[in-house]
């Protein structure tokens, strides 16, 4: 196995180039240097083209991009035009944010989704599964940003339960008030997240169950007198929960494009919404990095799906 | 005189109706048939004729909420029939085992081969986990596995179609079971794989005196393994006889079509009899009149009759319908 881990985590460095010469050439494509902004209209033109040669902006292209991921390596992503402080910094406290509502709203939707899923699954066409499918259906029509603002009409104003905006209330002190207000800032967008993402799960699983359910390798085990629950729990459910695992990855993925809409609507101060105001505001060097933030856990989403898919299904742990 | 004892299995009556779009159909329909301790039994049929169906009756493995089973299925006095399902999980695999036609979809592909073998221990022996590895060893030996120890750690994946039936069989006789039902246990294997699997299933059941139930299409697994025959068309049995009876006295017109449907050498050249149409489907199935009619239509309506019954012929040898007395091939002289 560990080996096709190996391997996996080998196959992930030319993409990661790849993905960063497409990134680098995007950063050099969009408008603006380190100097824009810091420049008036009665700087001698010598004296800047001095600067810019200094900072390298005439060296070859090839030197330009070893010197970009250089500083990368250094965590240097590059300073802002438009608030003028390191990307790095600006990217940091939102990062954190991010991964607090993502976890948060990543969990509530496996144990929503699971649980679901068995059910609908194993009670096929029953009340059961119909409730479910109801439920997904809805998942699935409301327009995400359409639920959220329900949400917050609903918990936040009319019922008056969880603060609608914000990822801390400003009076919070302490290391507990800090964290109390940070997770009393995460339940109601968490939630809300976690309730809309629930439909691809329940659906894999209910699938996974229903199809498993009258394969051969069950009628054997039941064959072998092996009661209906053990049936169930050890072959059906195991073997409907292997898609589960692999498409663990791509959630990443479906969290940060879903991050943009959920801290948007909750001024929720996070990657998601750093990056639709970068591009309103066209910080573009907050917008490169954001983007190859972005690509990078992409690639590690997918790279974590293939290694989960490895341990769990031995057809791919063995070959 | 055979003693009481010698008699594994007496299915009386059998009706076993399959829902379709609200309505029930017989797939099996009044199946009587007995296996007996050391006896092969075979009932073979084209694809439909509902061999599989009387499989998972005795077995008791069907979709109970669409399928309706009635008669008796007497194994040691206890009718298997309408079971509950705690003392039926008591039976399989312990004094029922099965095999299936496909070795690679009937083993959980995401649990190690010897695990699956010894799942069936854990719930009828007491076994600790030490004695079942050993058992499961010992198993894989009976059966001819080349490496066991090997073997045990692997997945289904890995082994080739023979290994598969070969752990599928260790699974089904882990626990000595006096009946064995196998279905169609080598349609999906190569030719030369065929024979071994045969060869290894005779073995077995001289050494346990198990009976077992050899389901095929097959005529030649008949006449290498079989003991008694039953001959099954359109839901029912129509010719049921010891073995030597069945291939050098077949009666009925479908057994005979069969036989003659049957290569007799390794002559590429040869004509084979082709059955004219194919089985009807569950809901097409005429059910008035002799079944097979339809597919020997230069046979007269008269000639049958007109709701066959099985007939002992002679002593053991039992045909549905009056028909083959005057049953005759297309090609031949009509008449007798
Ligand atoms: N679960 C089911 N629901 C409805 N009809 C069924 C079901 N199982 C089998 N049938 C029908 O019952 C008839 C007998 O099927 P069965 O599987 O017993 O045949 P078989 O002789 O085993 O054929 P094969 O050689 O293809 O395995 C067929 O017409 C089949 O379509
Ligand atoms: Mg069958």
């Amino acid at each position: 196995m560990w080996k096709t881990v190996l391997r996996r985590i080998l196959i992930m460095i030319p993409q990661l180039i790849i993905l960063s010469i497409l990134v680098f050439f995007l950063a050099k494509m969009m408008p603006g240097d380190p100097f824009s902004g810091q420049i008036n209209p009665n700087t001698d033109p010598k004296q800047i083209e001095a600067l810019k040669r200094a900072a390298g902006l005439y060296d070859p292209v090839p030197v330009q991009y070893a010197r970009w991921v250089g500083n990368l390596f250094k965590g240097d992503l590059g300073t802002s035009y438009i608030q003028h402080v390191p990307v790095t910094s600006l990217i940091a406290d939102r990062a954190v944010n991010t991964f607090w509502l993502s976890l948060f709203s990543t969990v509530i939707s496996y144990s929503i989704a699971i649980p679901m899923g068995i059910s609908a699954g194993r009670h096929q066409d029953e009340w059961q599964d119909q409730a479910v499918q109801i439920f997904n259906y809805i998942t699935l029509a409301v327009p995400p940003f359409v639920f959220y603002i329900l949400g917050i009409w609903l918990f936040g104003f009319t019922l008056g339960w969880f603060p609608i905006s914000g990822s801390i209330s400003p009076n919070a002190s302490g290391f507990w008030g800090t964290l109390g207000s940070e997770i009393y800032h995460i339940i109601l967008p968490g939630t809300l997240v976690a309730l809309i993402t629930t439909t691809s799960v329940v659906q894999y699983l209910r699938t996974g169950i229903v199809d498993n359910k009258v394969e051969d390798y069950v009628r054997t085990a039941h064959s072998k007198g092996v009661p209906e629950k053990v049936v169930f729990n050890k072959h059906i459910l195991r073997n409907s929960l292997l898609p589960i695992a692999s498409s663990f990855g791509t959630v990443i993925t479906g969290l940060l494009s879903g991050s943009m809409i959920v801290e948007s609507v909750f001024s929720y101060p996070g990657m998601g919404k750093l990056f639709l105001d970068s591009i309103g505001q066209r910080d573009y060097t907050t917008l490169t990095a954001l983007i190859l933030i972005f690509g990078f856990l992409t690639l590690l989403g997918n790279l974590l799906s293939d290694i989960i898919m490895s341990i769990v299904d031995p057809r791919i742990r063995i070959k | 005189m055979e003693k009481q004892s010698d008699l594994l299995l007496d299915i009386q009556h059998l009706h076993t109706a399959y829902r379709l779009n609200g309505k029930f159909y017989d797939a099996a329909d009044d199946i009587n048939l007995t296996l007996k301790r050391n006896e092969i039994l075979s009932i073979v049929g084209e694809s439909g004729c509902g061999k599989s169906t009387i499989a998972s009756s005795i077995i008791g493995l069907y979709d109970h909420k669409n399928t309706k089973v009635t008669g008796d299925i007497l194994y040691n006095e206890l009718n298997l029939v309408g079971l509950n399902e705690n003392l039926f999980n008591k039976i399989r695999g312990d004094k029922i085992g099965m095999i299936f036609q496909d070795p690679l979809a009937s083993l959980n592909p995401l649990m190690r081969v010897g695990d699956q073998v010894a799942e069936t221990l854990y719930y009828h022996t007491d076994m600790n986990e030490k004695e079942r590895h050993n058992r499961v060893i010992e198993l894989f030996n009976q059966v001819g596995m080349p490496k066991p120890e090997e073997t045990f750690q692997m997945y289904p994946f890995e082994l080739s179609g023979g290994l598969r039936q070969r752990v599928v069989i260790a699974m089904a006789i882990a626990c000595k079971p006096e009946i064995i039902i196998a279905d169609e246990p080598t349609t999906a294997l190569d030719v030369t794989i065929q024979a071994q699997i045969l060869d290894l299933l005779e073995d077995i059941q001289k050494q346990s005196q198990s009976g077992i139930i050899l389901i095929t299409h097959d005529l030649g697994v008949v006449a290498e393994t079989a003991d008694q025959v039953a001959v099954m068309y359109g839901g029912q049995i129509v010719e049921k006889a010891d073995v030597k009876t069945v291939f050098e006295h077949p009666l009925h017109p479908y057994t005979r079509s069969l036989l003659n449907s049957m290569p007799q050498s390794e002559d590429e050249e040869e004509d084979l009899h082709v059955i004219q149409g194919t089985v009807p489907s569950l809901q097409d199935m005429p059910r008035n009149g002799d079944r097979f009619a339809a597919r020997i239509p230069w046979i007269p309506a008269s000639a049958h009759e007109e709701n066959p019954v099985m007939h002992e012929v002679e002593p053991g040898h039992w045909v549905r319908c009056t028909c083959w007395k005057t049953f005759h091939f297309q090609d031949e002289v009509g008449g007798e």
